[in-house]
């Protein structure tokens, strides 16, 4: 399979174009279609009830008001969804997330209850008429509390069985713990008490949410043969397994459509709003809306809040000799996909550096909050967050230059990683000096004056790509020569159909522009593991790869088969017209990558740990006003090892778009908690970054290499810029004003006490 | 909520129309389910993302918070009219070419209220393109792009109005 693979030299006309989107037209007249704007004929819509408390045991729930509202077609609680789904507990890692809530809520804005009605104003409307009496039960929040479990969010475990290595925790009981990874590398502690110097922090991260413009949505068409779900997922086919595991149907009666997302981020990926939308249309036999408002957004999934417990011991010569990693992942009610993001970031929580002695426990903990999954990073972002300020805080403390600190310890290029997996085609140094020559690190830097003070800091990353994955494609050549791709990758925003279009091109020799890509379709379109954690371009772009090389071979084929002479460059509707008599016929090749893994041993080693490293940095300068701690970034460098850019320009707008996102959950957002319950569930009070938070200098850059076992050299681009923004910027602030926050965000109202705090004048408590 | 129903006469991308629509209808409601418009959606239904942005007589409005029934004899223009001859406006040209959107759900607001910028003021400068663009956001942060493709639709307007290309 791999001896196929074009070299990134080979490549030529296709893969290196940025050629716009081929969606673009559809977007820029608002035509494009998305979920949450579609209507089916003789559609219901839903309206959710939601839990007020976080935790509690549900004693009645009276929907008999509800019921009684002019125009309302029925209203429906956990008991009503079991009789049409005896088990309706769903979730990619483990099957504890019930549809509606059955005998207990688990968190504030878990839905309870739900209305249905043909005017989606009058479901509204009879939602406010329900009372649900609870009992309430002690709730736990915070992440640390949680693995103490004194409070116990669910009485047993219910691994989903998906991943071998979640097995064991198999009806586990009296433990928040739903997954503990742990790593353990050379002896730590022995390496500890030899150590010359020994620093230890802690840094904490807080809840934020995805906020994808366009809002959950799912709709349902349940018909005794089949279901049709029209859905905004990232994965239609892991929504289409779960729909039919739940029904007990065989997967070809479920059929999941997903037109465009309207942003994705991680959000929208595994099963969100599908079951219910499916369960409700079983019970009212009619197509069913499951359309949430923002303010719902905060109830149905976040970011995971963590903390991080980093150790390091260093020789006299400044070379780390030893790392201890605790993290403590906040996964709420509902593990969705945090034991992965537990598993799968937990490999480098140690960094990019070369440290023999390393030992890792990444914990994801159930508490009663909203449930977390990923976010563009897969956890990456959190780790960094710490890491990063955990290295800046050591090289000042050694009153050594940050940079060269970071040099001296490096992983490099042929050496093992924490996990034990050799490094390939990962680009750090060069990545980590890019961005020190773009911040002219080697000059003197003017720290400013007065009120004013500048910083600078930076900031690097390493992530594994969450393997083994599956990815399968078709392209299939019409009778007149036209070609098609069919493939399940989800196009949130990212460019994957254009990029996808562009590798066809590239093989068939052919432009992108003419290659159609069919939006996801279960019953067309192939399997594909899901658009998650920068893992597409990668493994679809595989397939897709090895499918148009196949119609290709077939081609050369007909070629042979027809007479035609070596070298003859005939029309391809010519073929097929000289072989079937007139325009008919297909050509269809297909293409199925998984690349080799070694799941990690009991101490979390392993020799192949992922198909390819992801590497990126960021750099940043700013000013900060010491008497209002207000920061403003004045410059933001993000530079990135994505291999060879199958499309230059939108790996440059994913690389500008990540750093700005990471920007804004580093700088201001956060959702507010109150006893479980959020204060700021709205874009009023939970502000995003707009376009007067866009620094004045931005630059974004790729490193020259190559991704010797990519498509076309090629590899993931998504994720990379969000890594480094947070500690980067903390790094410069420390730089500019001499105090290190460690929790974010880094709000003024941080700073200024921070900075007040090292002065000796406290300011008091809000 | 009222279920009193008033007809109403407008007019729609240059077309007269009439609508049946109930007190608590806002814009974006009525041109989904009566007219198969989606070009306005809502999304933060507080009139602060802008996703929703459609013009009413000449001035850009939220339409999730507008309601239906103040239409009543205005001149409405949404971002299916920029298009209607399948010819792109200049606007939509250079969002295209610039990368100026991903997701592409808020980009329809942004490219009205790009539009009702350069009617105001021909050749922007950055900052009067970020403070006219201050009330949409993009969550997937296309800014510096967009802000490309209003000064490159500039360009277009200045080129297509001096008649060379």
């Amino acid at each position: 399979m791999a001896n196929s693979n074009p070299s990134a030299a080979q490549a030529g006309h296709q893969v290196g174009r940025s050629l716009p989107r081929l969606e673009a037209r559809e977007k820029v007249t608002g035509r494009a279609e998305y979920t949450h704007l579609m209507q089916l004929p003789g559609m219901l819509h839903a309206k959710i009830f939601r839990s007020t408390v976080a935790h509690g045991r549900i004693k009645s729930v009276d929907t008999s008001e509800a019921r009684k509202s002019p125009g309302v077609y029925g209203v429906y609680t956990g008991d009503d969804i079991r009789k049409v789904i005896p088990d309706p507990y769903y979730g990619p890692a483990f099957h504890d997330q019930p549809i509606l809530a059955i005998d207990k809520v688990h968190f504030v804005g878990e839905p309870v209850a739900v209305v249905l009605a043909t005017d989606p104003h009058i479901a509204d409307q009879a939602v406010q008429q329900i009372v649900a009496d609870y009992e309430e039960l002690p709730a736990v929040f915070d992440e640390v509390e949680a693995a103490a479990n004194k409070v116990l969010v669910h009485d047993e475990l219910k691994p989903a069985g998906t991943f071998a290595d979640l097995k064991h925790l198999k009806g586990r009981k009296g433990t928040n713990i739903a997954l503990d990874f742990r790593l353990r590398r050379g002896d730590v502690d022995k390496a500890f008490i030899s150590a010359a110097q020994v620093f230890e922090h802690t840094f904490r991260t807080q809840k934020v949410l995805h906020m994808a413009l366009e809002p959950y949505a799912s709709i349902a068409d349940y018909r005794d043969d089949g279901v049709t779900v029209h859905s905004g997922a990232q994965g239609p086919s892991f929504v289409r397994t779960e729909i039919a595991r739940l029904l007990g149907w065989p997967e070809n009666r479920v059929r999941v459509k997903v037109p465009y997302l309207g942003g994705g981020y991680g959000g929208k990926l595994y099963i969100k709003m599908e079951a219910l939308a499916v369960a409700l249309s079983m019970l009212a036999r009619r197509p069913v809306k499951v359309a949430l408002t923002m303010e719902e957004q905060f109830y149905t999934i976040t970011k995971h809040p963590s903390t991080f417990r980093i150790k390091s011991g260093l020789d006299k010569d400044g070379k780390i000799v030893a790392r201890k990693c605790e993290v403590w992942w906040n996964g709420g009610a509902y593990a969705d996909v945090g034991p992965r993001v537990t598993q799968k970031s937990g490999f480098t929580a140690s960094g990019p550096y070369d440290i023999d002695n390393v030992s890792i426990d990444s914990y994801a903990l159930y508490t009663n909050l909203t449930p977390a999954g990923a976010l563009r990073g897969f956890g990456i972002p959190q780790l960094v967050w710490a890491y990063e300020s955990h290295t800046d805080m050591i090289a000042r403390a050694l009153n050594r230059d940050p940079l060269e600190f970071r040099k001296q310890n490096l992983l490099r290029e042929g050496r093992p990683q924490a996990t034990g997996t050799i490094l390939k085609d990962a680009a750090i140094e060069k990545v980590l000096d890019r961005i020190a020559e773009r911040l002219n690190w080697k000059q003197q830097f003017d720290h400013g004056q007065g009120v004013v003070r500048r910083g600078r800091g930076l900031a690097i990353a390493l992530k594994a790509v969450i393997s083994p994955t599956t990815s399968v494609a078709i392209v299939n050549i019409a009778g007149d020569g036209s070609t098609t791709l069919y493939c399940g990758t989800v196009d949130m925003g990212q460019g994957s159909d254009t990029a996808m279009a562009q590798m066809v091109g590239e093989v068939l020799d052919m432009p992108a522009e003419s290659v159609r890509v069919v939006p996801r379709d279960t019953d067309v379109t192939p399997y594909d593991m899901g658009t998650l954690g920068s893992r597409s371009l990668f493994h679809m772009g595989h397939a897709v790869r090895l499918a148009a090389e196949e119609a290709r071979d077939k081609i050369a084929a007909l070629r042979r088969e027809l007479g035609e002479p070596a070298g003859s460059n005939a029309p391809l509707g010519d073929l097929f017209r000289k072989k079937y008599g007139m325009q008919a016929g297909n050509i269809v090749g297909t293409g199925i990558y998984k690349p080799d893994y070694i799941p990690p041993d009991g101490s979390g080693l392993t020799t192949n740990a992922t198909p390819f490293w992801m590497v990126a940095g960021n750099g940043v300068e700013l000013e900060v006003d010491t008497e209002t701690g207000l920061v403003r970034i004045t410059r933001l460098i993000n530079v990135a090892d994505v291999g060879k850019p199958i499309n230059p320009k939108i790996v440059e707008t994913q690389l500008s778009g990540a750093s700005l996102m990471q920007l804004g959950f580093s700088m201001f957002e956060k959702m507010h908690l109150d006893g479980g319950q959020i204060t700021n569930a709205s874009l009023a009070d939970y502000k995003i970054p707009g376009i007067n938070d866009v620094p004045p200098v931005m630059q974004n850059e790729t490193v020259d290499t190559t991704q010797e076992n990519g498509p076309f050299g090629a590899k993931g681009v998504g994720e990379l810029a969000t890594f480094g923004v947070s500690p980067a910027i903390a790094n410069a602030i420390d730089d500019a004003i001499g105090v290190r926050l460690t929790e974010l965000p880094l709000t003024a109202e941080a700073v200024l006490r921070a900075l007040r705090a090292k002065d000796n004048k406290p300011l008091g408590e809000e | 909520m009222s279920t009193a129903v008033r007809t109403i006469n407008f007019t729609l991308n240059g077309t007269p129309v009439t609508a049946d629509v109930k007190a608590h209808h806002n814009v974006v409601e009525m041109l989904q389910t009566q007219f198969a418009l989606t070009g306005a959606r809502e999304s933060c239904g507080q009139g602060l993302c802008g996703c929703c942005t459609v013009l009413v007589d000449g001035r850009a409005v939220s339409g999730c918070l507008y309601l239906a029934v103040f239409l009543d004899g205005a001149d409405v223009v949404t971002v299916e009219s920029l298009a209607a001859s399948g010819r792109l406006d200049p606007v939509q040209e250079a969002f295209i070419e610039c990368g100026a959107f991903q997701c592409g759900y808020c980009t329809p607001g942004f490219i009205l209220m790009a539009k009702a910028l350069l009617e105001q003021t021909n050749d922007p400068d950055d900052e009067q393109i970020r403070d006219y663009l201050a009330g949409n956001l993009c969550r997937c942060a296309a800014y510096p792009e967009i802000v490309n493709a209003v000064k490159l639709a500039a360009r277009k307007n200045k080129a297509g109005s001096t008649g060379s290309s």
